[in-house]
């Protein structure tokens, strides 16, 4: 009997909750859908840097933390809200200089993994460095972003949800026309490819990274800012970077529409799958739904959704 | 057939480059010159330093001795994209294109120098930014269909053989409108009929734009054939300097291929 009973919660309750509460269903369906903007946004510092410099940047996550630290940190020290996004910003780009000297150059040409070997310990650079200068406690942070409830419809949505998904979609537009339609672009996808061959029709590499680390480095402030917003900044923050791992799997490593359509599944279906499901497991779907999501996607499609298919000879 | 072309001036000299990694000595002394509008050929035994020396003349490695003058400016030290600002374009031995784009963008990025419109009016694709952008696609289809590649524009180029690839990696060089071009083994790992193609596009470009050309090959028949004159390389020396007649009878140039000594 008892078996039954969570056979039909699985199966059966949720699929009545829905037809019966249609409006309830969108609310959730919405609410994730927002939160999967942000997780877009911290996908997409990954995809940005993968793209251009062939790097899986273990370091992202402690980007978004690092810049939303000084972010708070600056405000803080009564700095208005507008020079504190200038000056982090600076910051940020003073990183990327930073970052290709004393990282990337030296490295140039070596083994992607060892690339990727070293954005681990540009991560834990980072965070203590992060810790010394702003301190290890939680900064509650507002902007001034309106949190009230609105209720469209019926339909419940959060404003400061909404604020940040219009925000993630202005930034992902301004982001798509300079990769697709600038000749910076196409010298980021050059790169992407082949170094060498960059090189010889008159890239400068080093210019190339130093752009795409910045360009992720403000990413990830804009993501930093926001989730800051929401849970506080603290070290925990840079765990959020941890969610964009199954995003990218879901959307490729190399796509930019990837990590977004990525990012709004993961939201959306771990929303839908901890409300209507949550009482026939106990709960906590949440925390382990992107990764068995992942899982099956590495299954069946390891290119992701939007990635490159990769085709070897043998 | 390069019939009534002029060789003129050297655009390139090369004074006594020395180049090691370690202890491997990869040139030693090497003394150059490439006339303009000429086919100069590059040979030599494997290992023999051709690669290093045009690594050398587009600035991937830098000489411990020696000057390059190109164009009147001389300089030991030169980094790649600077090269390309200056005109000198290059394919490589093992094709370097950028897999994950089609023909058409691996071409354009050729053009990339050449744009001069800021990336903000370009974002906007509008304005002078989009005549520009016109242009530059013009120049891009010429370039397709001089070499005959028009049915693979939209292709990644990832997914072409080999053969259609060196000729996409000759495509953006030629882009980017070179005065100097160098190329590594063209025609490496080709039938005979790429081989003839390809001879024909080499031939094509150094008669038409009168562009200079340098180039490494391993195929003798193909090198006597297409080249006003070739440079032999031995463990990164110098070892003859001629027309194709003159350097086929060398007997130096005999026993470094032969590894013997021969009796005269």
């Amino acid at each position: 009997m008892e078996f039954l009973d969570f056979l039909q919660a699985l199966f059966v309750t949720p699929f009545t909750m829905m037809w019966q509460n249609p409006e309830f269903l969108l609310e959730v369906v919405i609410g994730g859908l927002l939160t999967g903007v942000m997780y877009s946004l911290v996908a997409l510092g990954f995809v940005l840097i993968y793209k251009a410099s062939g790097v899986f940047n273990f370091a992202q996550g402690t980007m978004v933390l690092f810049a939303a630290l000084t972010f708070v940190g600056l405000l803080e020290h009564g700095v208005p809200v507008w020079a504190t996004f200038i000056l982090t910003v600076l910051v940020m780009i003073l990183l990327a200089f930073i970052i290709e000297r004393l990282v990337l150059r030296p490295l140039v040409n070596q083994e992607p993994i060892i690339l990727f070997m070293a954005t681990i310990g540009l991560s834990y650079l980072l965070d203590g460095f992060g810790e010394i200068a702003w301190g290890g406690d939680v900064h509650a942070l507002d902007i001034g972003i309106p949190k009230e409830p609105l209720v469209f419809g019926g339909v419940l949505v959060n404003e400061f949800d909404l604020c940040a998904a219009a925000i993630c979609g202005v930034l992902v537009t301004a982001l798509a026309v300079f990769f697709q339609k600038t000749s910076i672009g196409r010298a980021l996808r050059a790169v992407a490819d082949d170094h060498q061959a960059a090189l010889s029709v008159g890239i400068p590499l080093k210019t190339i990274w130093v752009i795409v680390w910045s360009v992720a480095g403000i990413v990830g402030l804009v993501a930093g800012i926001l989730w800051g917003s929401n849970l506080g900044v603290q070290f925990s923050l840079s765990l959020v970077a941890l969610k964009a791992l199954p995003v990218l799997i879901l959307g490729g490593l190399t796509s930019v529409p990837g990590a977004i359509v990525g990012g709004l599944i993961v939201g959306s279906g771990e929303k839908v799958a901890e409300v209507f499901w949550g009482p026939a497991t106990g709960g906590a779907i949440e925390d382990w739904f992107a990764y068995a999501l992942a899982l099956v996607f590495l299954l069946f499609r390891p290119q992701g959704l939007f990635g490159e298919r990769i085709i070897e000879r043998v | 057939m390069s019939g009534g072309k002029r060789i003129g001036e050297p655009i390139l000299e090369i004074r006594s480059i020395s180049l090691s990694f370690g202890g491997v000595r990869a040139l030693a002394e090497v003394s150059l010159e490439i006339r303009a509008h000429e086919v100069l050929a590059i040979i030599g035994p494997n290992g023999a330093g051709k690669t290093s020396m045009l690594n050398v003349i587009n600035g991937f490695y830098h000489p411990q001795e020696g000057t390059i003058t190109f164009k009147g400016r001389a300089r030991r030290q030169m980094r790649p994209h600077e090269a390309a600002a200056q005109g000198i374009a290059r394919t490589f031995q093992n094709v370097a294109l950028f897999r994950g784009m089609t023909t058409l963008d691996n071409i354009m990025t050729g053009r990339l120098l050449k744009m001069r419109r800021n990336f903000l009016w370009q974002a906007l694709h509008w304005g002078p930014a989009l005549t520009e952008e016109l242009e530059h696609r013009a120049f891009v289809e010429h370039i397709i269909d001089f070499l005959e590649i028009e049915a693979i524009r939209k292709t990644p180029v990832g997914q072409l053989p080999y053969g259609l690839q060196k000729r996409v990696e000759l495509g953006r060089a030629l882009a980017m409108e070179p005065e100097l071009l160098l190329l590594d083994e063209p025609m490496a790992g080709m039938n005979v009929e790429e081989k003839e193609d390809m001879s024909r596009f080499i031939l094509d470009v150094n008669d038409e734009f009168g562009t200079t050309i340098a180039l490494i090959e391993h195929d003798m028949g193909v090198v006597m054939d297409i080249s006003d004159r070739v440079v032999v390389l031995d463990y990164g020396c110098k070892i003859a300097d001629g027309t194709p007649d003159d350097v086929r009878a060398d007997a130096a140039v005999i026993d470094a291929y032969l590894g013997v000594a021969h009796d005269a």
